[in-house]
């Protein structure tokens, strides 16, 4: 990586949810903070800023990642994939989202755009886990809302549903 | 359609929730996301390092002078602006938003930088310089409320700020007339529920109308907001308040906000721009708020049957550094419940409230009842061992009966209805308990540690304000005007088109209100929930809303959601007027459903809802007569039975009250320590459950903050004060591998005092099951009687092998170092003995020492000493590595000279990272070859550093330590070759950021 002046402004061209974007950011500015107050991408929620919590996850291209932990300069040429590229705009919610509403996986859900991340690229890499694996991915991640189970509950039914319509075809 | 229309109902059903959508798209909007005017700066905030000090001088000249700040605010410039925030005792402590002339808590806010951008701001605070003089703090509140402590506001005479005493029935006799009296102490530490969204304040002021205009998502109680205006010198017309769509979880810690939103709003005006602030995790740990920790003595006078006759009560109630509104809730919002689910009609209640120098404490989800339940709930189980009994059966031999409700406790909570001795009946079976003990004694027999916890709780729920005036003698009381009761306001409208849109006075936390509210709206109206919109914000200048609003107390079902019921039967009501005449039915036929409104004997008679909504709007000159057009109906829910306390200080504290028993199972790790929930049952009665989705998710969260409280969270303040907890590594949250999940069951005894009747559920395993696992933890344990939460593996090996033998010693260093200890643990003392050889005799090492030119050239990062007094040395100091660097102001005292054997060298450093204050003694000794050069030394460390990052100072201070004597030596074998104001411990702030991720 090229050194930058740490008071120059970086113009960064990357990918964000599919779409070519440019966005400006000082060398030392969070990717939290980038896709937030630059880019207007509010999905993405900062819960600690130092890496535990798991509410700033975003895909940096395909891999969940915490935003926080991240500089924007970082994804220039990347591509990056937040919450609000899982369903669209208009598109109707995914299995996984849908679980969520039906198993009650979510309360106030700042937690939420995080474990979705995180989640929809684990079950990409792994279609089928136990429940102490899903558990362990979610460890990652702090909700303090659900005590978990409901969150735990759509991601194995989700799993199910996967497994249902795999072995029908 | 002409079968028999039966109306279709929502209440009552697993509706999935309307709020989902726009949360899982990610285009929910919370406060930080909410627009923000293009002038608009950012603030951000300089801490206190210190938990008691005097502020000697602040200076800002040179984060002032920095490019892009906009202005700088010390506690000083407010006080043109506004008044200390009020507090119930009128204790004469002075609260401002910043500190004025002293800080009392690590953490509290003492500066505050307006910015073009929080970067620019946050950097600009690290180059305030403030100077404080320590003073002794006051920490555990044992302490503070003794004699010998330090009084933190001097204002007051002491740090107990209300003492009260309470006798209800004779306790005294039944004492003397028991077979058995019982008694346990317990020390409940302090935690809170750290929602995942921090605090966030947008602030500003229109001078033109003299209105400080902010959004913050702040959930209640109002009656702070008055609070607010006082302390703004504004009418409550003056401080429009307004709260987001969506707000990441709230648990009570969201009243703590108020201070910034006077701060913000203060900031804005002196700023003459929009304002806003967003806390980080730092902040909010350290300094937003906690649940008071408390110190408990309870006895109980039992019978040799197990029947308990008094209760006496002696608590202590640690309110920190501040008495913060509604503070002291947590002590007196249980009082009408302090016998629990029992019927003990004796009770003695001593309360103190104390203040000391930790973070001030608030209202988190329980309010008051993981702190009393944990002392009772532990002294009925005490009662049982001491008794050769089984704790089940003196459980059950205690509840209030079945058919004693509505049932009158003793501090004068009125129980309005209940069936206990169902709940525990369905518990036992549905929950398998016999199967349960089986697998404990199977574990025993395999020499296993397990055992089974049991605990009844009564769940009060929707406050009475009137609850808080118990603190005050009846004779006060009756100098003021009462305050009794709550109003709930709620408003549904229909728009010309048929459109139904709801409003209440609740900022959503999480709970799923809207879904709760559309349910009740849509099953009166006949449409879908889907089809209601409930706009969740609220905005205190244009919206209905009463003192008692807020999301609080658990309140909603049986007070918000009335209103909606009320609001919404009276929009039934006008349309019906409106439809019957057309229909040609009497009013009383008028039937709804399937977006019709028809006769109910013959639904083929039918109008379109939109079109008799469309009536009331486009052709209101027809409606009937008498009645007034347009379609918005308000309705304002309240309850009458919550009066003010009465002569003997008897209070129902709160409207109605749930119930649940709980009972699980736990395995110990001999090895470890570690404490498994094996299983978990829950048992409920919440009188009439609106959606069982929800309700369910309601315990589940609840259940899993009562797990964390008696396994994980505590705030951990060392002797000193400083704080130890400040990021989510230090402050332990358990995650989905850490709570397991628990049976849930139900009973439903709906209450007969509110139309819906629903209790509230959501509070009552935040009480119930940290001392359901602390009582299966004694059974595991042969009993033990004192139990400590949280039970962190560490305590529970000490329980199991008794105390922690000391660590072998450590292999000899480069200075041959012995770590005393400690960083963990209370003592917050870094301590360390160690050695060097300097070769150079005696006299050549000490004049080194005590020449300040030579001196600050050995001092790691030092850039020179001024000599302020004879041996009194002020240096400035920098340590740090990679971008974070820090400058200190250091301060070294030189005393009990013994040239040129030993001197003492006692002092500090002080600077936005934290602050340090050490001492050290230092010996020279002739021996072949040069100098043997001895040193012992005690450092206590508190602030930013010392909160995220406690663990790692130990090896931190060896480092500088070491440096120090590496460079004094290298100074000494060639004089020059060591460079001036080279930054210290490079290791130490590496490891920090790099464990902070942040390098
Ligand atoms: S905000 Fe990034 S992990 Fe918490
Ligand atoms: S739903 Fe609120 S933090 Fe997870």
């Amino acid at each position: 990586m090229p050194k930058l002046n740490q008071d120059s402004l970086q113009k960064i061209d990357f990918t964000l949810n599919g779409v070519a974007e440019t966005g400006t950011a000082e060398p030392r500015m969070l990717l939290s903070d980038f896709l937030r107050n630059v880019m207007g991408v509010t999905g993405c929620h900062v819960g600690c800023e130092h890496g535990v919590c798991g509410a700033c996850t975003v895909q940096i291209d395909g891999k969940a990642q915490r935003s926080c932990l991240t500089l924007a300069v970082q994804v220039a040429g990347r591509k990056v994939d937040t919450v609000e590229s899982l369903a669209g705009r208009e598109n109707p919610l995914t299995d996984l989202q849908q679980a969520f509403k039906t198993h009650h996986g979510l309360q106030c859900g700042y937690c939420t755009p995080g474990i979705l991340m995180s989640t929809s690229e684990f079950l990409d890499r792994n279609p089928n886990p136990t429940e102490e694996e899903v558990r362990d991915m979610l460890s990652g991640h702090l909700c303090r809302c659900t005590g978990y189970a409901g969150i735990v509950n759509a991601i194995m039914a989700t799993i199910e549903e996967r497994q249902g319509k795999a072995a029908a075809e | 359609m002409n079968e028999v229309y039966k109306p279709e109902k929502f209440v009552g059903k697993p509706i999935e929730r309307v709020e989902d959508e726009a949360l899982l798209r990610g285009v929910a909007r919370y406060a930080d996301d909410y627009p923000a005017r293009l002038d608009t700066r950012h603030a951000a905030i300089l801490r206190s390092p210190h938990a008691h000090a005097e502020i000697v001088s602040i200076d800002v000249s040179e984060a002032l002078a920095q490019p892009g700040v906009v202005c700088v605010i010390t506690g000083d410039d407010l006080l043109e602006y506004v008044d200390p925030f009020l507090n119930i005792v009128k204790a004469p402590m002075k609260l401002w938003p910043l500190a004025v002339e002293r800080v009392r808590y690590v953490g509290e806010a003492v500066v505050l930088v307006v910015a073009m951008d929080r970067y620019i701001a946050e950097d600009a605070v690290d180059l305030i310089q403030v100077e404080y003089k320590l003073l002794k703090p006051a920490v555990k509140p044992e302490f503070a409320a003794s004699e010998e402590a330090p009084v933190i506001h001097t204002e007051c005479d002491s740090n107990v700020l209300s003492d009260r005493e309470f006798t209800y029935g004779d306790p005294d006799k039944a004492f003397e007339e028991c077979d058995q009296k019982v008694e346990i102490e317990i020390d409940f530490p302090r935690s809170s529920i750290t929602p995942m969204e921090n605090f966030v304040v947008m602030a500003d002021y229109h001078p033109a109308e003299n209105v400080y205009d902010v959004l913050s998502n702040f959930q209640g109680p109002f009656t702070v907001h008055p609070v607010m205006c006082r302390a703004l010198r504004v009418k409550n017309t003056g401080l429009r308040l307004r709260t987001p769509a969506n707000t990441g979880g709230g648990f009570g810690i969201k009243v703590a906000i108020f201070p910034y939103i006077v701060l913000m709003a203060i900031a804005s005006r002196i700023a003459g721009k929009p304002v806003k602030w967003v806390e980080d995790r730092l902040e909010h740990l350290s300094s937003a708020t906690a649940a008071p920790n408390r110190i408990v003595k309870i006895e109980a006078a039992a019978m040799k049957d197990g029947k308990v006759t008094a209760f006496r009560l002696d608590q202590l109630d640690d309110y920190g550094a501040f008495l913060r509104a509604p503070m002291p809730g947590p002590l007196y919002r249980m009082h009408g419940v302090t016998t629990g689910s029992y019927e003990i009609p004796n009770l003695y209640v001593r309360n103190r409230l104390v203040m000391t120098n930790k973070s001030p404490s608030g209202m988190v989800r329980g309010f008051g009842g993981p702190q009393m339940y944990f002392g009772i709930e532990r002294v009925m189980h005490r009662v049982a061992i001491e008794l050769g009994l089984d704790p089940l059966d003196v459980i059950e031999k205690n509840l209030i009966s079945a058919n004693a409700f509505p049932y009158h406790a003793a501090a004068g909570g009125v129980f309005d209805s209940g069936n206990y001795q169902a709940v525990v009946a369905l518990a036992k079976k549905e929950g398998k308990l016999k199967e349960l003990m089986e697998r404990r004694d199977k574990a025993r027999a395999e020499g296993k540690l397990y055992g089974i916890g049991y605990t009844a709780v009564t769940e009060p729920t929707h406050s009475n304000m009137g609850y808080i005036t118990t603190i005050l003698t009846k004779e006060e009381r009756a100098k003021r005007s009462p305050t009794m009761g709550t109003n709930s306001n709620a408003t549904v409208s229909v728009d010309p088109f048929g459109g139904v849109s709801c409003s209440t006075e609740v900022p959503p936390m999480g709970q799923g209100h809207a879904t709760l509210m559309a349910q009740i709206v849509a099953e009166q109206l006949g449409l879908q929930p889907t089809e209601i919109s409930c706009n969740m914000e609220l905005d205190t200048q244009k919206d209905k809303w009463s003192i008692a609003a807020g999301n609080y107390s658990a309140r909603f079902t049986s007070g918000p959601a009335v209103a909606v019921q009320m609001a919404a039967k009276m929009m039934r009501q006008k349309l019906a007027e409106i439809a019957a005449p057309n229909l040609n039915i009497p009013v009383e036929e008028v039937e709804f459903g399937n977006n019709l409104i028809f006769a109910r004997d013959n639904p083929d008679n039918f109008l379109k809802f939109y079109r008799v909504a469309g009536t009331a709007h486009w052709s209101p000159a027809s409606l009937p007569d008498g009645m007034a057009g347009g379609l918005s109906e308000s309705a304002v829910w309240t309850p009458r039975e919550l009066t003010a306390p009465d002569e003997q200080d008897r209070i129902n504290t709160s409207l109605v009250y749930g119930f649940n028993f709980d009972f699980c199972g736990v395995e110990i790790d001999r090895d470890t320590g570690e404490v498994k929930i094996d299983h978990y049952v829950t048992a409920h009665d919440a009188g009439t459950i609106l959606n069982p989705l929800i309700a369910h998710g309601q315990i589940l969260g609840s259940y899993s903050h009562g797990v964390s409280e008696a396994l994980y969270e505590e705030f951990v303040y060392g002797d000193d004060g400083s704080f130890k907890s400040g990021t989510f590594a230090d402050y332990l949250v358990p995650s989905a591998t850490e709570v397991p999940e628990p049976m849930v069951l139900h009973v439903e005894t709906p209450s007969p005092l509110t139309p819906l009747g629903a209790k509230g559920l959501a509070d009552g395993n935040c009480m119930s099951t940290p001392v359901c696992i602390a009582n299966a933890v004694s059974d595991a344990l042969d009993n033990i009687k004192d139990i400590q939460l949280p039970l962190f593996p560490s305590r529970v090996s000490e329980l199991i092998h008794g105390d922690e033998p000391p660590p072998p010693e450590r292999l000899s260093q480069a200075a041959e170092e012995t770590p005393a200890k400690t960083s963990s643990g209370k003592s917050s003392a870094i301590t360390g003995t160690g050695q060097s050889m300097v070769p150079a005799d005696p006299q050549t090492v000490w004049d080194t020492l005590l020449d300040p030119i030579k001196l600050a050239v050995v001092i790691p990062g030092c850039h020179g000493l001024d000599e302020v007094a004879e041996n009194d040395y002020r240096a400035e100091i920098t340590l740090g590595a990679g971008p974070v660097r820090g400058k200190f102001l250091a301060h070294v005292k030189l005393s009990d000279l013994n040239e040129p054997k030993s001197v003492t060298l006692a002092g500090g450093l002080d600077g936005p990272l934290g602050s340090s204050q050490g001492e050290g003694r230092v010996r020279l000794e002739a021996v072949e070859g040069g100098t043997q050069v001895s040193y012992e030394y005690s450092v206590e460390i508190s602030g930013k550093v010392a909160a995220v990052g406690s663990r790692l100072i130990e090896g931190g201070a060896r480092v500088v330590v070491n440096q120090f004597f590496s460079r004094l030596i290298k100074q000494i074998e060639t004089p020059g070759s060591v460079t001036a104001g080279e930054a210290g411990t490079p290791s130490l702030f590496q490891r920090i950021l790099q464990w902070l991720g942040i390098n």
